[in-house]
């Protein structure tokens, strides 16, 4: 594939039911009502010079480049802020139009530096190709009047440069900030000739100011005024990929600008459908660590975990591997081994994966990283709707009127996403949103959240209850859609149940410490202000009652009417790109893919016959009771692809002691993470830039991920498990991704429609794609539940075991920020470290007060399980009483602190509250000290070959 | 090695099916005692179910209930629609995380 810049129709789709046809340049056009002049030109091929106008953001009408005549109008209206009309008869090119444009170009370059071959925008620059598209070759005014050349570039963003002296002030970097992004970072300074662009701040950089670094302002700018340093370190891309991002699961789809095998650029596509043309910092810029120095990229093993390890061929690596294995299991029965799958590979290498340890290792000893994250969604969701999807895509909040945010912060952990519920805020959508801590989106410009509820941590039921309490006693429920569509015996019970007065805001205030009439106003904006729509997050699931959570929210949906049409709904925001396809594909101990247990003895004769295996018909084992089982010597060996459990789950000295008491851990992954101190096979993995396959998004949207260039360490992820499960003696004999995805689509019935052609062919699709969905499906439970009626569920509030008392007074509750991902694997190694150097933990003035603490403080952070140290922020962000970090980097080890309590149903871990003490520090602990020291240890890489260390 | 868990393990998989039965009191007992014998049939391994007599001083009355209704009449009927399940050919639901 060649480059060809992304089309750009100027100004932004309409959407209309009605349509006018006009005349441009002797050619009919039908449009819909609304749209500009501009964009109708665009659409029958037509290219109208432009400067100011871009369908990214409105038109603004500043330039006066793209001037046209309309017949029966007087003068030369600018096309992109004129509206087609009916019967319109538009001329684009004349020779009075030529004139105009030429005289408004030369203004523009005569202050501009015209040093065209040597910028890096060279051929790639909106301003030279106008100077072109209206034939000017010289310039009348001369280049020596004032100007703005000569001020210095701000360098201060790690990922793009912002040149003065290139900027033609067009204000598309300030539009697409407001408009697009919604940060509103960017301010057109001064006015006429002495206008400049502004980051705003005391120092004026980007890097200082509110600016988040998603790139819209780059991607809108027509200059090399804002542009990516890559494209100044490597030059101008010959070629494009579209391909999709590996950090969340918004799932937006990038093209992958390339330059021979250098990628040069990661520019937000289009059309796709999450993400419409944006992105974040993480997808757009944070790719560099598929180069870090840290990257491993040659199998190693070790007989223990006291040894250096030892870097051998593939074939030693496989077939050393496959012994351990094998003689395990002959000593200790299939039943010892086990293997995680991952939320960050593609639904190939994921399917894969089970397989081997279902059909090879033949235990069904398989969980994923969804078990600590969404887990209670499912069970939730598939109790009271009957299928546990979120129920609409991402294009629905355009419709909402009421949003209720609980404990998710979209503006942090699904940043485009955000956007787009923020562009609906500003257009006057009410927001409510429950969290123990002031989000930013709580206050943010131009949106405030009409009610924000504090509550406490691990109080989540009684709120949602006490707001149901309000809902059915003062007659609010949407009864009309309760007697169609939900079992009216249950939610008779439910009603009655959540009217009982010990139910009301005010008695349960003591417990969620909301105040009653905030709560009770709250409830009554949700049941009466329009459509309203519900979204969640980890601060919903990761609770001792994150299953129950989830139920009390589709009550609250199903009473409320809020279910079944764009702009309602239940919407689960989840956390890793390819949760949803590592769910999808079976990677829980007690399902095979499609969500059909394995006991179900159908459903085990299909993937037996397929497979030519035996399954073992009881389920397996779920991560935490792995760990429990290895310390007992029952589970002896453990496949980890691409998830690193020491640092992401919880009670990490319990992660630690069910590692070391295994015989055989292998972890297969791009870097030496804080698991593999724990391996004895490292099995070096590839980048999404790196492998054909598919990720799943939040909204069941299936994407294509391509092969941008050649894995650094040989093979793409799958097929290496490939190689794993030929050594086991499986025979397996894939080629391509493509043909993992066909036997996918063969033995699950949701993607029976899918395949990789079909996939390239339409961009995505969004599951079930079957006979009767042959399309696939946006959005759920339109004309009915899934599965019958909707069924309310009585949820009574059982508070968590983990509790406050005089030697932990505090509740610590966790999170995560913008700019790193996760465990922080790949994001801690690139710049995006510019933002988050360390994890801080939070703290109320109060709190900080009353033990003597003072901002920047290092702090020791106890709880029953371990303790930390890592420094404070002092701030009014979080309540007294309530302690936040993050558990981004390795050093802070939060989750030494946290604890085993998990979800009744799920036993999903309940990260957000841990009691803990805060008090002065002035080092790190001794688990810290120890465990540093083990970690180098066991980094160790012998390069002798005898297996001395190196070092 | 053998088969029987250490005490932390057993301690943690008596709490997980107190846990499970606490949350469906607002069922009668017999009514959570058989939804809680349903979940742990259809989501735990057979060394964890096989760890439990049902005997153990510290199991609540219904998760203690559910273990027996194990033991005498073998799996329950889907109690809730969380274990119910798609069948071979079926598609659509989702009990995704
Ligand atoms: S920086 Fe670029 S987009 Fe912004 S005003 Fe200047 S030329 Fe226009
Ligand atoms: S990078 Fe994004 S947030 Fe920063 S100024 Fe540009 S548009 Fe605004
Ligand atoms: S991290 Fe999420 S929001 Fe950011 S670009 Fe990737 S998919 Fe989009
Ligand atoms: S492009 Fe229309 S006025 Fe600038």
């Amino acid at each position: 594939m060649g480059y060809a810049k992304q089309p750009d129709f100027g100004t932004p789709a309409v959407r209309s039911d009605r349509t006018v046809t006009l005349s441009i340049d002797g050619r009919e056009v039908t449009v819909p009502e609304g749209t500009s002049v501009m964009r109708a030109a665009a659409e029958i091929g037509g290219d109208i010079p432009k400067l100011c106008a871009t369908d990214m953001v409105k038109s603004f009408g500043s330039c006066r480049l793209c001037l046209v005549e309309v017949e029966g109008m007087r003068g030369t209206p600018a096309s992109c802020t004129t509206p087609a009309t009916e019967g319109m008869v538009v001329k684009t090119q004349t020779p009075r139009l030529e004139k105009l444009r030429r005289s408004v170009m030369e203004l523009y370059i005569s202050d501009h530096p015209l040093d065209c071959l040597t910028c890096s925008a060279n051929n790639d620059c909106e301003l030279q190709d106008a100077a072109a598209d209206v034939g000017l070759r010289d310039v009348r005014y001369g280049y020596d009047g004032a100007h703005h050349l000569g001020q210095a570039p701000d360098l201060s963003n790690p990922y793009f440069l912002f040149a003065p002296d290139k900027c033609i002030v067009c204000s598309r970097c300030v539009r697409a900030c407001d408009e697009v992004q919604g940060t509103l970072a960017l301010t057109v300074d001064g006015r006429g000739f002495a206008s400049k662009i502004s980051a705003g701040t005391a120092e004026d950089d980007f890097l200082s100011s509110e600016c988040v670094s998603c790139g819209a302002c780059v991607q809108a700018c027509p200059t090399s005024a804002l542009m990516e340093k890559s494209v100044k370190e490597h030059g101008k891309p010959e070629r494009s990929v579209v391909t999709t991002c590996a950090y969340c699961g918004v799932g937006c789809t990038f093209r992958a600008e390339m330059r021979g095998e250098q990628l040069v650029r990661m520019v937000p596509w289009k059309e796709g459908k999450a993400n419409r043309g944006h992105s974040c910092v993480k997808g757009r810029f944070a790719w560099g660590y598929a180069n870090h120095k840290d990257r491993i990229t040659s199998p190693m093993i070790r007989d223990s975990i006291d040894e250096p390890w030892r870097e051998v061929s593939w074939a030693e690596a496989i077939s050393y591997t496959a012994g351990r294995l094998k003689d395990i299991r002959a000593q200790h029965g299939a039943r010892a081994l086990g293997g995680i799958t991952s939320s960050r590979c593609t639904n190939e290498e994921t399917f894969l994966v089970q397989k081997l340890v279902r059909g090879g290792f033949g235990s069904n000893n398989v969980d994923t990283c969804a078990r600590v994250c969404h887990s209670p969604t499912g069970y939730g969701l598939k109790t009271t709707f009957g299928t546990s999807a979120g129920t609409q895509d991402f294009d629905s909040v355009e419709h909402s009127d009421v949003i209720l945010v609980i404990g998710a912060n979209p503006t942090d952990a699904h940043p485009v996403f955000a956007s787009r519920m923020k562009r609906r805020l500003r257009e006057g959508a009410k927001l409510i949103v429950i969290d123990p801590r002031r989000i930013d989106l709580v206050r943010s410009p131009h949106i405030e959240a009409q009610y924000h509820l504090p509550l406490q941590p691990g109080t989540n039921v009684a709120v949602l209850t006490a707001m149901a309490h309000v809902i059915v006693t003062e007659g609010l429920v949407d009864t009309q859609f309760v007697a169609e569509r939900c079992e009216v015996d249950a939610f008779e019970d439910w009603a009655r149940f959540v009217a009982d007065e010990s139910h009301s805001p005010e008695r349960l205030e003591p417990v969620t410490r909301v105040p009653a009439e905030e709560l009770r106003a709250a409830a009554r904006l949700f049941a009466t202000g329009g459509n309203g729509a519900i979204y969640y997050g980890l601060g919903v699931t990761e609770h001792s009652q994150g299953s129950s959570t989830v139920m009390a929210i589709a009550n609250l949906a199903m009473a409320t009417g809020n279910i079944g049409r764009p702009g309602v709904g239940v919407n689960p925001l989840r956390g890793q790109n390819n949760v949803q396809g590592a769910c999808d594909m079976g990677s829980f101990p007690h399902e095979l893919s499609g969500y059909r247990h394995i006991s179900d003895a159908e459903t085990r004769a299909l993937f037996e016959s397929d497979w030519g295996v035996t399954l073992d018909a009881e389920p397996g084992l779920r991560i935490n009771n792995m760990l429990d089982a290895a310390v007992d010597g029952t589970f002896r060996a453990i496949y980890i692809q691409g998830e690193d459990i020491l640092q992401s789950d919880p009670d990490t000295k319990h992660v630690a002691a069910g590692l070391k008491a295994m015989d055989c851990v292998i972890v297969h992954d791009l870097f030496l993470n804080e698991t593999a101190n724990y391996a004895h096979v490292f099995l070096p993995g590839s980048t999404f830039l790196e492998k054909d396959g598919t990720f799943t998004n939040a909204e069941r949207r299936i994407q294509p991920v391509r092969r941008v260039m050649d894995p650094a360490n040989g093979y793409e992820d799958w097929q290496v498990t490939q190689l794993l499960a030929n050594a086991m003696g499986l025979g397996w004999d894939y080629g391509h991704a493509s043909e993992i995805l066909a036997e996918i689509a063969r033995l699950t019935p949701t993607f029976a429609g899918v395949t990789w052609e079909r996939l390239c062919e339409e961009g995505s699709l969004q599951w079930p794609v079957n006979e009767a969905n042959p399309d696939g499906a946006p959005v759920m439970h339109v004309d009915g539940f899934v599965r019958g009626k909707g069924h309310f569920v009585v949820t009574e509030y059982v508070p968590t075991d983990e509790k406050t008392g005089p030697r932990f007074p505090l509740l610590l509750t966790t999170g995560r920020i913008l700019s790193q991902y996760n465990v922080g694997a790949q994001t801690r190694r690139t710049a995006n470290t510019a933002w988050h150097p360390e994890d801080l933990l939070e703290m109320h003035p109060t709190d900080a007060e009353n033990r003597g603490l003072n901002d920047g403080d290092w702090v020791r952070l106890a709880s029953r399980k371990g303790e930390t140290t890592l420094r404070i922020k002092v701030t009014d962000r979080v309540a007294p009483g309530v302690v936040y970090t993050t558990f981004h980097h390795p050093e802070t080890q939060a989750n030494v602190v946290t604890t085993d309590f998990s979800d009744w149903a799920t036993n999903c871990p309940e990260y957000k509250v841990t009691a803990v003490q805060v008090s002065a520090s002035n080092g790190p602990t001794d688990w810290q000290e120890d465990y540093a020291g083990l970690a180098e240890r066991s980094r160790r890489i012998s390069h002798e070959a005898e297996g001395e260390p190196a070092e | 090695m053998s088969d029987t868990p250490h005490s932390g393990t057993l301690a943690r998989l008596i709490y997980m099916a107190n846990q499970i039965a606490r949350n469906f009191c607002a069922l009668d007992h017999d009514a959570a005692a058989t939804a809680t014998a349903d979940h742990i049939a259809q989501f735990w391994d057979p060394r964890m179910k096989a760890a439990i007599s049902g005997k153990e001083a510290d199991l609540s009355d219904v998760a203690a209930r559910a273990f027996a209704i194990l033991h005498e009449q073998g799996e329950p009927a889907p109690q809730t629609r969380a274990t119910v399940f798609n069948d071979a050919d079926e598609g659509g639901r989702s009990d995704a995380g």
